[in-house]
C-alpha cells in the first residue's frame, strides 16, 4: 500500500441535462448494472490501494446508498477502508466545497493521518481501466512533482470540454489549458493524478491561504513553471460520460463486443454493489436483437441496440430502439421510444411515444407508479 | 446472557442421491435453482423474512459448495453478533465420534449449540424444498394451541398421498394420527417436514432416544411424541411448495418459473429471496439471437436461441444453438450449431459444436430408472461434451469425454457415461 486514492465526485452537471438534478455524475448508472464510480472504485481495489476517500457534496443520496459498503469492492475496514466525505460545519468552516482543492482542503486531516507515501487522484465520472501502480511507477522514475494522466483524442474529437495539455518531449506538461475555447491540442487531462502525499497537503494548505479553491487552475496550471508536473499518456478505452451525447455514447459503446470482453470478461474484473434481484425474464413476444439486458427485468416486447439496466418492465408490444432505459422503469404497451435516455424509476403510460429527432432525448415524465 | 425465542436447524447434510450426477460433488440443498439461485437459498431467506436471524445449517455430504455459498451469512443479513448462520458439521468427541446416522441424530449432536441460545422453540427445515413461508405465522399458530409440536402439512391429490407422510387431525387441527407413506391414506394432508416443537421437549425427546439407531424425525421422534400425548398440532400451509428431490420435479419447478404470471414469483418485492450473487456484468442478447420464454442470468451471452428455458449466470450459447426446455447452470457453454432439448446440464460443462442432445425415443436408464427418468438428458458439473455427438433421453454424462465414448458418435437413449470421480 503505497498510495491513499481520493475520488472526486462532487459534481454536477448542467450538460447532463435532467438526468444529474437527482444524483451526481458518480452516481449514473453506467453498461446495464454498474454506476459511474465503480469504474474508478475498481481500479483503486484492482491496484492493491486499501484506503478511499470519495469526496461529494452534490445531491448526494444515490452515491451514499451505492456506496453503502467497504465490501463490494474489497476495501476491507480495518487497514483500509472507503471513506465518504460530505462538507460540514467545524468550527473553523461553514462553507460547502468551494472546487476541488477546498474539497480536499476540508478533508486535510484524513490526509495527515494517512501513512502511504503518495496519493491517488481521480474523478469519479470516467469509465477506463488503469493500473495505477504503472503510473506511480512512472511518476517516481520521472521524479516528478505531480503526474497526469492524459489521453490522445482521435482527431475532431471535441477536446473543448475537457483541459487540454502540451508536452515537451521528455512528456513534461508545458501548457495546460482548462476547457479552452478552441482547442491547441488534441491531448487532454483524464482528471487522474499521482502526487506525493506531503507535497499535496503542502500544494493545498498554500492554496488555502490564498483563497484559491480549484486543483486544476490554482496548482496545475499555477505551478506548471515551478514544479516538475509530467504527463503518462494511455491508449487504451477511456470515456468521461459527463455530458448526454457521451452518457449515450459510452453506454452504447457496451453493445461492441471488443468493449464489451476488456470490461466484462478480462481481468481484472470491475465490481459494483450486487443486487438481490432475480434473473431477466422474456416472455412470448420478447424480441430483442443487439442489447444488454440487466438483472431483474421483464421483457415482453422488442429491444433492438438498446442497453436496458435493472429492473426494467417492457410491456407487450413496445419497440425500444437506440435507447438506454435506466433502473427500474415501467414501460407500458404498445409504447414506442428510439433515441432516448429513460430516466430511472419512471413511468411511462402505455401508448407513449418518444423518439429523440436531433440527438438524444431525455425522458423523465413523473407519472404515478400505480395509477396507470 | 443469551436469548432467542426461536431458532432453526436446517438440516442440509443429505445427498439427495436421486438428482444422480447433479449431487455427485454437491449437497443437494447447494444444487443450484432457477438460474441464479441454490436450494438452500429458499428456507435461508424464509428464515430472515420471518425474523429467525439464528440459523444452525447441518452439513455433513460434499459441503465444500455450501460452507462457500453460506460464508457467514451475509446475503441473508445473517451475520450477527448474536446469532446468525453457523455451519454445523460433524465432529470428534470425547467419547464418541460418529457421523450424523439421521435427522433427529443430528440435531441430537448438536443440543449445546441449541442451548447457548436458550430457546424457546426450536424450528426443524430441510434444505430441499422450493416455497415461501412465514414462519412466525407457524410460530402464532404453535403459542395459540399451546402446542408442543406443530408439523407444517399441506392437502396433496389422494392418489398421490401414499407418497407422503400423512397426518389426520380432529376439527381443531389436533393431530390424532400419523401414518408414514401409507397404502390406503386415510387423510390427504401431508407433512412438509417442517417442523416447530417448544425446546423443553425437543429436547427431552432427543435425550430418550440418543440410543436409537439413525434417529429420524419423522420415523421416531414424532411418533414418540404421538406415544407420549404431546399435543401436536397441523398447521396448514395452502401456497406453494416444491418438493424437489427427483429429476423430474426439480425440471419441472424450473420451468414452472417461466410461466408468465408464475404461481412461484421471484419478481415480488415482497417476501424477497436472497442468494450471494457473483458481481457479473448485464447480459448480452445478439442480433440474431431468440429469446423465448425463458429466464437467463447476469452475464450471460446469446448468439442463437433459447426457449421455455431456465439459464444461470455466465452462459454463452453459440451461433445456431438452439436450446429447448433445459436447465443450464452457471458458466456453461454451448458451442455453435447444437440443438439441446430436455436436457439439465451442471455448472462449467463446455459443450462443443454441432451436439445434439435428446434424440431417439424414450427408453428407460438402463442403470438408474428410478433415478434418470422424465426424458431428460443429465449432464453432472465441469463436463465435456465433443463436437459432433448426439445425446439420446433419459441419459447421465459425467467427466471429461472425448469422441471414443460415444460408439458412431451417438450415446443412446437410456445410457449412463460416467467417466471420472465417483460412480453414482
Amino acid at each position: 500500500m503505497r498510495a491513499v486514492g481520493i475520488i472526486l465526485a462532487g459534481g454536477n452537471n448542467r450538460k447532463m441535462q435532467e438526468l444529474t438534478s437527482r444524483r451526481a455524475v458518480a452516481a449514473m448508472p453506467v453498461a446495464g448494472s454498474y454506476r459511474a464510480i465503480d469504474f474508478a472504485l475498481s481500479n483503486m481495489a484492482n491496484s492493491h490501494i486499501q484506503k478511499v476517500a470519495v469526496l461529494t457534496q452534490y445531491n448526494a443520496r444515490s452515491l451514499n446508498e451505492h456506496l453503502n459498503s467497504s465490501k463490494w469492492w474489497d476495501f476491507g475496514r480495518k487497514q483500509g477502508g472507503l471513506y465518504v466525505f460530505t462538507p460540514t460545519i467545524t468550527a473553523e468552516n461553514g462553507y460547502w466545497y468551494r472546487g476541488t482543492a477546498d474539497a480536499i482542503y476540508q478533508n486535510l486531516d484524513f490526509l495527515k493521518r494517512c501513512h502511504e507515501p503518495y496519493v491517488i487522484i481521480t474523478s469519479g465520472d470516467a469509465v477506463y481501466k488503469l493500473d495505477y501502480n504503472k503510473v506511480l511507477e512512472y511518476h517516481i522514475a520521472k521524479k516528478a512533482d505531480i503526474t497526469v494522466v492524459c489521453k490522445e483524442l482521435a482527431p475532431g474529437e471535441d477536446a473543448t470540454r475537457f483541459g487540454t495539455v502540451r508536452m515537451n518531449e521528455s512528456a513534461r506538461i508545458e501548457e495546460f489549458e482548462e476547457k479552452p475555447m478552441v482547442a491547441h491540442s488534441q491531448t487532454i487531462s483524464t482528471g487522474i493524478y499521482v502526487i506525493r502525499r506531503r507535497q499535496l497537503i503542502d500544494l493545498i494548505e498554500h492554496c488555502a491561504e490564498e483563497e484559491r479553491h480549484d486543483f486544476v487552475t490554482d496548482i496545475l496550471i499555477r505551478y506548471k513553471n515551478l514544479k516538475k508536473i509530467y504527463g503518462y499518456k494511455i491508449n487504451s478505452y477511456w470515456s468521461n460520460i459527463s455530458t448526454v451525447d457521451a452518457y449515450y455514447q459510452t453506454n452504447m459503446d457496451f453493445l461492441r463486443p471488443e468493449v464489451r470482453n476488456y470490461f466484462f470478461k478480462e481481468l481484472p474484473p470491475v465490481n459494483s454493489k450486487v443486487s438481490d434481484l432475480p434473473p431477466a425474464k422474456y416472455n412470448p413476444g420478447a424480441v430483442v436483437k443487439n442489447s444488454l439486458v440487466g438483472s431483474g427485468s421483464i421483457i415482453n416486447g422488442t429491444v433492438e441496440n438498446s442497453v436496458i439496466f435493472k429492473k426494467v418492465f417492457v410491456g407487450n408490444n413496445c419497440v425500444i430502439k437506440n435507447s438506454i432505459i435506466l433502473n427500474d422503469v415501467y414501460l407500458g404497451d404498445n409504447t414506442y421510444i428510439e433515441n432516448c435516455v429513460v430516466e430511472s424509476r419512471d413511468t411511462i403510460r402505455a401508448n407513449t411515444r418518444h423518439v429523440g429527432e436531433n440527438g438524444v432525448k431525455v425522458v423523465v415524465e413523473k407519472n404515478e407508479r400505480y395509477a396507470l | 446472557m443469551i436469548k432467542k425465542e426461536m431458532i432453526a436447524m436446517l438440516l442440509a447434510g443429505g445427498q439427495g442421491s436421486r438428482l444422480g450426477v447433479l449431487t455427485a460433488k454437491v449437497a443437494k440443498p447447494a444444487v443450484a435453482f432457477g438460474g441464479k439461485y441454490r436450494i438452500i437459498d429458499f428456507p435461508l431467506s424464509n428464515c430472515i423474512n420471518s425474523g429467525v436471524d439464528t440459523v444452525g445449517v447441518l452439513t455433513q455430504y460434499q459441503p465444500l459448495r455450501l460452507n462457500t455459498h453460506i460464508g457467514i451469512g451475509i446475503p441473508w443479513d445473517l451475520d450477527r453478533n448474536v446469532g446468525g448462520v453457523t455451519i454445523l458439521p460433524p465432529y470428534e468427541k470425547s467419547t464418541s465420534s460418529e457421523w450424523y446416522t439421521g435427522t433427529a441424530n443430528a440435531i441430537y449432536q448438536n443440543l449445546d449449540y441449541m442451548e447457548t441460545y436458550n430457546p424457546d422453540y426450536v424450528l426443524i427445515l430441510s434444505g430441499d424444498h422450493i416455497y415461501k413461508m412465514d414462519y412466525e405465522v407457524m410460530l402464532d399458530f404453535h403459542k395459540a394451541n399451546k402446542a408442543d409440536v406443530t408439523i407444517a402439512a399441506m392437502p396433496v391429490p389422494m392418489e398421490e398421498a401414499s407418497r407422503f407422510g400423512i397426518v389426520v387431525t380432529d376439527e381443531e387441527s389436533r393431530i390424532r394420527e400419523f401414518e408414514e407413506k401409507p397404502e390406503k391414506p386415510s387423510s390427504n394432508l401431508a407433512s412438509m417436514g417442517i417442523y416447530i416443537f417448544s425446546w423443553p421437549v425437543l429436547k427431552d425427546a432427543l435425550i430418550r432416544l440418543s440410543e436409537q439407531p439413525n434417529c429420524d424425525f419423522g420415523k421416531h421422534i414424532i411418533p414418540y411424541c404421538h406415544e407420549n400425548d404431546k399435543r401436536m398440532f397441523a398447521y396448514e400451509y395452502n401456497g406453494y411448495w416444491k418438493d424437489v428431490g427427483t429429476l423430474s420435479s426439480y425440471w419441472e419447478a424450473n420451468m414452472e418459473l417461466i410461466d408468465i404470471i408464475p404461481e412461484f414469483n421471484l419478481y415480488e418485492e415482497f417476501w424477497k429471496i436472497y442468494t450471494n450473487s457473483a458481481n457479473l456484468p448485464p447480459q448480452y442478447i445478439s442480433e440474431q439471437s431468440v429469446v423465448d420464454r425463458c429466464i437467463i442470468s447476469n452475464g450471460s451471452e446469446i448468439y442463437g436461441e433459447v426457449h421455455n428455458s431456465v439459464l444461470g449466470g455466465g452462459v454463452t450459447v453459440g451461433k445456431g444453438s438452439v436450446i429447448k426446455d433445459s436447465i443450464l447452470m452457471r458458466d456453461v457453454t454451448v458451442g455453435d450449431n447444437c440443438v439441446i432439448e430436455k436436457a439439465i446440464i451442471a455448472e462449467g460443462t463446455v459443450i462443443g459444436n454441432d451436439v445434439v442432445i435428446g434424440i431417439g425415443s424414450e427408453v428407460p436408464n438402463k442403470e438408474k430408472p428410478g433415478v434418470y427418468s422424465g426424458g431428460l438428458a443429465t449432464i453432472g458439473e465441469n463436463s465435456k461434451i465433443p463436437s459432433g455427438v448426439q445425446i439420446g433421453k433419459n441419459t447421465a454424462i459425467s467427466g471429461v469425454t472425448s469422441i471414443e465414448d460415444y460408439s458412431d458418435g451417438v450415446l443412446a437413449s437410456g445410457e449412463t457415461l460416467i467417466k471420472a470421480g465417483d460412480r453414482i
